[in-house]
C-alpha cells in the first residue's frame, strides 16, 4: 500500500493498514542506527524544522537524530528562544517558517489542535509531537513497534495503562492504535485521573494496581505531575506512588514475559521503582532506539508520499 | 504481445555454473570472498552461486542481503518503493564483495549499492556478477561476470523468473514484434 | 409610508390568527388585518407573500453588539442590521461591553447609537453588577430609567450567591427580569463539554453539571425572593429537567436555548474549528434530544441567539486560546425552522418562542399583529433552500460552524416601525 497524507496528526486519522506500513518501514531502518556510518543520503538535501513550544529532550534529540541519520538538514527551534516570546501567533511563526521552505515541521505544543493549524495553513508536512493532553503519534507507534517487536505479535494482548490517563496524550494515541488490534486496554488510576466516558473507547477501568496488572502482557506506565491548573488531582505525590507506584511484586501478578514500557522521562520512586526500571521485564530503553527507527520511517514515507 | 523463452531451467542453471568458475579463476579461489545479493531476486542467485562455491571448494562464502532502495537516485520522483531490510552480519573491511544482481541495465543500481557498500565498510575490492546484461548503460559501469548478453530492442522487456520468487526458472523476452 | 402585504399567510400566536390575510400598514402603525384589503393606488409598496409566512417581527433576547469597546467585532449599526436580515426587529444586547454598561451613560449612549444607526429596535440589558465584577449591584435604577429592559452579568454567572439574591430582590423594585448566564467556574475549568468527544480530543472539559448546578441554585434563590428569573443559553438535559419539575411550583421561571444547542454535538469540536468553540459548549446528541422536547412541551419558552460576533484574529488560534461564541443572527431563523420541518414544533409554537413569548418577559409592546400596534412586521417562507456563506453576513462576525450548512427556510422582509429594513430580492 501507499502512504499518501501530508501529516500525521493523529492515530485516530491512520488506518491499520497504514499502521503497519509504518512499522512494516521501521523495522528496516532500525539496522541503519546499528552500522558504524549510521547515515543514508535518503532524505538528503531536505529540510526538517523541529518547533517545540514544551521543553523536551527525548523527542526532539529523537527526531532530530531521525531525520540526520536519513542525511535531512535539521534545524531546532525552541519557545524559550523564539518569537513566541515576543507574542507571534502559532499561525504567523508557521508561515514565517514556511517561506524558508522546510519539507517537514515537528511541532510540540502544550494545546490540543495546535498542529492542525499548521497543517491547514502550510505545504509543509506537519507532525505532530504532541499536543497538550489530544495525541502523541509517534510514541504510539514506537511503542506498538516495541511491543510487536518483543511479543512477536500485538494481537490477543492485555495492555495496562497506569497513570494519570486524563492528561495523557501518550495514553490517548496508544488507546487509539491499539485498539485497531484484538487487545483488552485497562486503564488503571486514581479515578480524579480517569476521564468519564473512557469506557466508550471499548478499554476498561480498573483503580486497583494489583487487580489491573493481573495476567498483563503489557504494562505500561505514564509519567506523573501533580499540579494541573490549581487543583490537586491527587493529595500528595507519596500517596499516589503508594498506590500506583509499580513495583516488582506487581508484576508477579502479570504473565511470565510481561513487558514494562515508559515514555519517559521517568520519575523514579514515583510511578516506577528502581529494581523495575533497571529490572528484566523493563524496555524502557529498547523504547528510546526504536523512537529512532520509527521516526526515520515516518519521515521517509511522510517525505515520498504519493501525490 | 509475443514471448520467447531466451533461457529454460536448465541454460540458467549452466550459465550460472560457468559464472561460478569464472569468479573462481579470477580470484584464484574464494579467499576474502564474499557473496552479497540486491534485493529481490539478486539474493536467490548470491545463494545458488554460494551452493555451487561450497560444492567445488567446500567452503561457505559469507552471504549478505543488500536493499539499495535509500540509496536510489530517483527515490522520490517514482511511486515510493517498500523499504525493505538490509542484512550483512559480517564486517566487509579488507573483503572481495561479489555484488549479485538479475538484470543489469542503466547501472544505476548498481551505482547505489556501491554507495551503499561505502556505507558499510572499506572493501578490497568490489565485482559484480548478473545473469542478464541487457545493454543501454546510462552510467560507466560494467559487470564482471555476466551470463548472457542481450540487446534489448524497442518494445521489447527481457524478464527474469527464478523458483524461489516467481514460481519457475527461465529468462524470457517479452515483446511487441 | 403605506405598505400593504398580500396573500401571505398571517401567524400571529397572540391573537391565534393562522389564515391567509392581508396586512395594511399605515405609518408606523398596523392599520388594517384582514381578507383581501384592497389596495387604494396610493401604497408605497404593495407585497406580494403569496406562500410565505408573515409574522410579528422576532425578538431576540440575548445578543452581543460590541459597541461600546469592541467595534472591531461588530457595531451597533452592523448587529442590527444582521438582526433585520435574520428577521429580528427588536434585540436586547447584554451588558459586556467595554467599558461595561452598568451605569445611565452608557446605557443612554447605546439607546442613542441605536436611534441613529440601528435597522432594528435595540434594548439594552444592564449589568448586574459593576464592571461585571459579581461584588457591587449597579445603578439599576438609575438605567432602568434610562431604558434598560433586564439586568444580567451575561459572559459570566453571579458567583457570590448572597449577590444574586439582592439582585434577584432589586429587580423586584423595576419589576424587570434578571437574565442568568449559569456556569459553575469551579466545576467548568475547559472549552467542551465533558463526553465522549472531550475524551478523544483531550481538550479541558466543561461538565453538564457546571450549568445545572447554577440553574438550581438561581431558581432556587428567585423563589424564595419571589422575583422574575430568566435562564438563558439553557444547553443540557439536566437543566431541562430542574426547570420543568420547579416551573411545577412556580411561575416566575423562563428559560431560552439557542440554535446551535439543537443543531450540533460535541462531535463538531473534534477538529478542532474554533467555529465550534461556544459557552456553554456544544452537548451531547441526549442533550440536544432533552433541548427539543423541552422546546416542544413549551418548559423553554424562547428561542435567543446569543449572537457573539468576533473578529478573524479573535478566532484564528489555538482552541484554548480561541474566542468564544458563535455569530448567530443570520441562521437563527433556518436552524430553528428545521424543528418545524422534523415536526418538533408547529410554525405558530415556533412564532411564538421568537415573539409572544419573549415580549411578554421583557413587558415590551411588540410580538404580535394587533391592529393600532407599531408595525415591526416579517415575511419569511419556511421552504426556501440556501447555502450559508459567512462572507455574506451582515454582520461582522464570520464566525460561524454552519458555513457551507444547506438549510431550509429564509427571512425574506422586515419591517421595523413601518419602515422596510431589509428586503431579499426574492420577494
Amino acid at each position: 500500500m501507499n502512504w499518501t497524507k501530508k501529516d500525521l496528526l493523529e492515530i485516530k486519522d491512520l488506518t491499520k493498514d497504514e499502521i503497519l506500513l509504518i512499522l512494516e518501514t521501521a523495522e528496516s531502518f532500525k539496522e541503519i542506527s546499528l552500522r558504524e556510518i549510521k547515515k543514508v543520503p535518503t532524505l538528503r538535501g531536505k529540510t526538517v524544522i523541529t518547533l517545540f513550544y514544551e521543553p523536551s529532550t527525548r523527542t526532539r534529540t529523537s527526531f532530530e537524530i531521525a531525520a540526520k541519520r536519513l542525511s535531512a538538514d535539521t534545524i531546532n527551534i525552541s519557545a524559550s528562544t523564539s518569537s513566541f516570546v515576543k507574542g507571534e501567533t502559532l499561525k504567523d511563526t508557521g508561515k514565517n517558517l514556511e517561506s524558508m521552505k522546510p519539507d517537514v515541521i515537528i511541532i510540540r505544543h502544550s494545546m490540543p489542535g495546535a498542529p492542525h493549524i499548521l497543517a491547514r495553513t502550510l505545504k509543509s508536512s506537519i507532525i505532530n509531537a504532541g499536543d497538550g493532553a489530544h495525541e502523541h503519534p509517534t510514541q504510539a507507534l514506537l511503542d506498538l513497534f516495541t511491543i510487536k517487536e518483543k511479543k512477536g505479535k500485538i494481537d490477543g494482548l492485555k495492555i495496562v495503562i497506569i497513570g494519570d490517563i486524563m492528561h495523557s496524550r501518550v495514553a490517548r494515541s496508544n488507546i487509539f492504535a491499539l485498539k485497531q488490534f484484538d487487545t483488552e486496554i485497562v486503564c488503571c488510576g486514581p479515578a480524579t485521573m480517569i476521564p468519564p466516558y473512557i469506557e466508550k473507547l471499548g478499554v476498561a477501568v480498573e483503580y486497583n494496581i494489583n487487580r489491573a496488572v493481573k495476567d498483563a502482557d503489557v504494562v505500561m506506565m505514564l509519567r506523573i505531575q501533580k499540579e494541573r491548573g490549581g487543583i490537586s488531582y491527587i493529595p500528595s505525590i507519596r500517596e499516589y506512588a503508594i498506590l500506583y507506584g509499580l513495583k516488582k511484586a506487581h508484576l508477579e501478578k502479570a504473565k511470565k514475559d510481561v513487558i514494562v514500557m515508559h515514555p519517559g522521562p521517568m520519575n523514579r520512586g514515583v510511578e516506577i521503582s528502581d529494581e523495575v526500571a533497571d529490572g528484566e521485564y523493563s524496555v524502557i530503553l529498547d523504547q528510546v532506539e526504536n523512537g529512532v527507527a520509527v521516526r526515520m520511517a515516518i519521515l521517509y514515507l511522510l517525505t515520498g508520499r504519493e501525490q | 504481445m509475443k514471448k520467447k523463452v531466451f533461457l529454460d531451467k536448465k541454460a540458467i542453471d549452466r550459465t550460472l555454473t560457468r559464472i561460478t568458475h569464472e569468479i573462481l579463476e579470477k580470484n584464484k579461489g574464494c579467499e576474502d570472498l564474499c557473496l552479497i545479493g540486491i534485493r529481490t531476486r539478486g539474493v536467490f542467485l548470491a545463494k545458488r552461486i554460494q551452493e555451487k562455491i561450497k560444492k567445488i571448494e567446500k567452503k561457505e562464502l559469507p552471504l549478505g542481503i543488500l536493499d539499495i532502495t535509500m540509496y536510489r537516485d530517483d527515490l522520490f520522483k517514482i511511486k515510493l518503493p517498500v523499504v525493505k531490510k538490509t542484512d550483512i552480519s559480517f564486517d566487509i573491511n579488507n573483503k572481495i564483495v561479489l555484488l549479485i544482481d538479475d538484470v543489469m541495465h542503466t547501472g544505476r543500481t548498481i551505482r547505489a549499492a556501491i554507495d551503499a557498500l561505502m556505507d558499510l565498510g572499506r572493501p578490497k575490492k568490489i565485482q559484480l556478477a548478473v545473469l542478464v546484461d541487457r545493454g543501454n548503460r546510462e552510467l560507466p559501469i560494467h559487470p564482471d561476470f555476466a551470463g548472457i548478453f542481450y540487446a534489448i530492442g524497442a518494445g521489447e522487456e527481457i524478464l527474469v523468473k527464478l523458483k524461489e520468487n516467481d514460481g519457475k526458472d527461465e529468462v524470457i523476452i517479452v515483446g511487441t514484434q | 409610508m403605506k405598505i400593504l402585504i398580500k396573500k401571505g399567510r398571517v401567524i400571529d400566536p397572540k391573537n391565534n390568527i393562522d389564515e391567509i390575510l392581508d396586512v395594511y400598514i399605515n405609518g408606523n402603525i398596523i392599520e388594517k388585518i384582514g381578507k383581501n384589503i384592497k389596495e387604494k393606488g396610493v401604497e408605497d409598496f404593495v407585497i406580494d407573500a403569496t406562500d410565505h409566512i408573515v409574522a410579528p417581527g422576532f425578538i431576540d433576547v440575548h445578543v452581543h453588539l460590541r459597541e461600546p469597546g469592541y467595534e472591531y467585532k461588530e457595531t451597533i449599526k452592523t448587529g442590527t442590521m444582521a438582526a433585520a436580515k435574520g428577521g429580528f426587529t427588536s434585540v436586547v444586547c447584554m451588558a459586556n461591553t467595554e467599558p461595561v454598561n452598568d451605569n445611565r451613560s452608557i446605557t443612554e449612549f447605546i439607546i442613542k447609537k441605536a436611534k441613529l444607526e440601528g435597522s432594528c429596535r435595540v434594548f439594552p440589558c444592564g449589568a448586574i453588577t459593576k464592571g461585571l465584577k459579581g461584588e457591587e449591584l449597579s445603578e439599576i435604577g438609575d438605567m432602568f430609567d434610562a431604558g434598560i429592559v433586564a439586568i444580567s452579568d451575561d459572559g459570566k454567572s453571579v458567583k457570590h450567591s448572597g449577590v444574586l439574591r439582592k439582585a434577584l430582590e432589586y429587580s423586584k423594585i423595576f419589576g424587570i427580569p434578571v437574565i442568568s448566564h449559569c456556569e459553575d467556574t469551579d466545576l467548568s475549568h475547559g472549552f467542551i463539554n465533558e463526553g465522549v468527544a472531550s475524551v478523544l480530543s483531550g481538550l479541558d472539559t466543561v461538565p453538564s453539571i457546571a450549568e445545572e448546578i447554577i440553574v438550581q441554585r438561581d431558581i432556587m434563590i428567585a423563589k424564595y425572593v419571589n422575583a422574575n428569573i430568566h435562564l438563558t443559553h439553557i444547553s443540557t438535559a439536566g437543566s431541562v429537567d430542574i426547570i420543568a419539575r420547579e416551573k411545577r411550583n412556580y411561575k416566575y421561571i423562563t428559560c431560552d436555548t439557542c440554535p446551535h444547542y439543537f443543531s450540533l454535538t460535541e462531535d463538531a469540536t473534534l477538529k478542532f474549528d474554533t467555529n465550534t468553540k461556544v459557552n456553554p459548549p456544544l452537548r451531547s446528541k441526549k442533550d440536544i434530544e432533552a433541548i427539543k422536547e423541552g422546546l416542544k412541551n413549551g418548559i423553554i419558552d424562547i428561542i435567543a441567539t446569543d449572537h457573539a460576533p468576533h473578529d478573524l484574529p479573535s478566532k484564528d488560534m489555538e482552541f484554548n486560546l480561541a474566542a468564544s461564541g458563535i455569530s448567530g443572527l443570520e441562521t437563527a431563523l433556518a436552524l430553528s425552522l428545521t424543528l418545524f420541518h422534523e415536526g418538533v414544533l408547529t410554525l405558530g409554537e415556533l412564532v411564538k418562542k421568537f415573539t409572544v413569548n419573549p415580549a411578554r418577559l421583557l413587558k415590551l409592546p411588540y410580538g404580535d399583529l394587533s391592529e393600532g400596534n407599531a408595525a415591526d412586521v416579517i415575511v419569511f417562507n419556511p421552504y426556501i433552500e440556501w447555502i450559508v456563506d459567512k462572507n455574506t453576513f451582515l454582520s461582522k462576525g464570520k464566525n460561524t460552524p454552519f458555513d457551507g450548512w444547506k438549510l431550509k427556510g429564509k427571512n425574506l422582509l422586515t419591517i421595523v416601525d413601518g419602515k422596510i429594513v431589509y428586503r431579499d430580492g426574492l420577494i
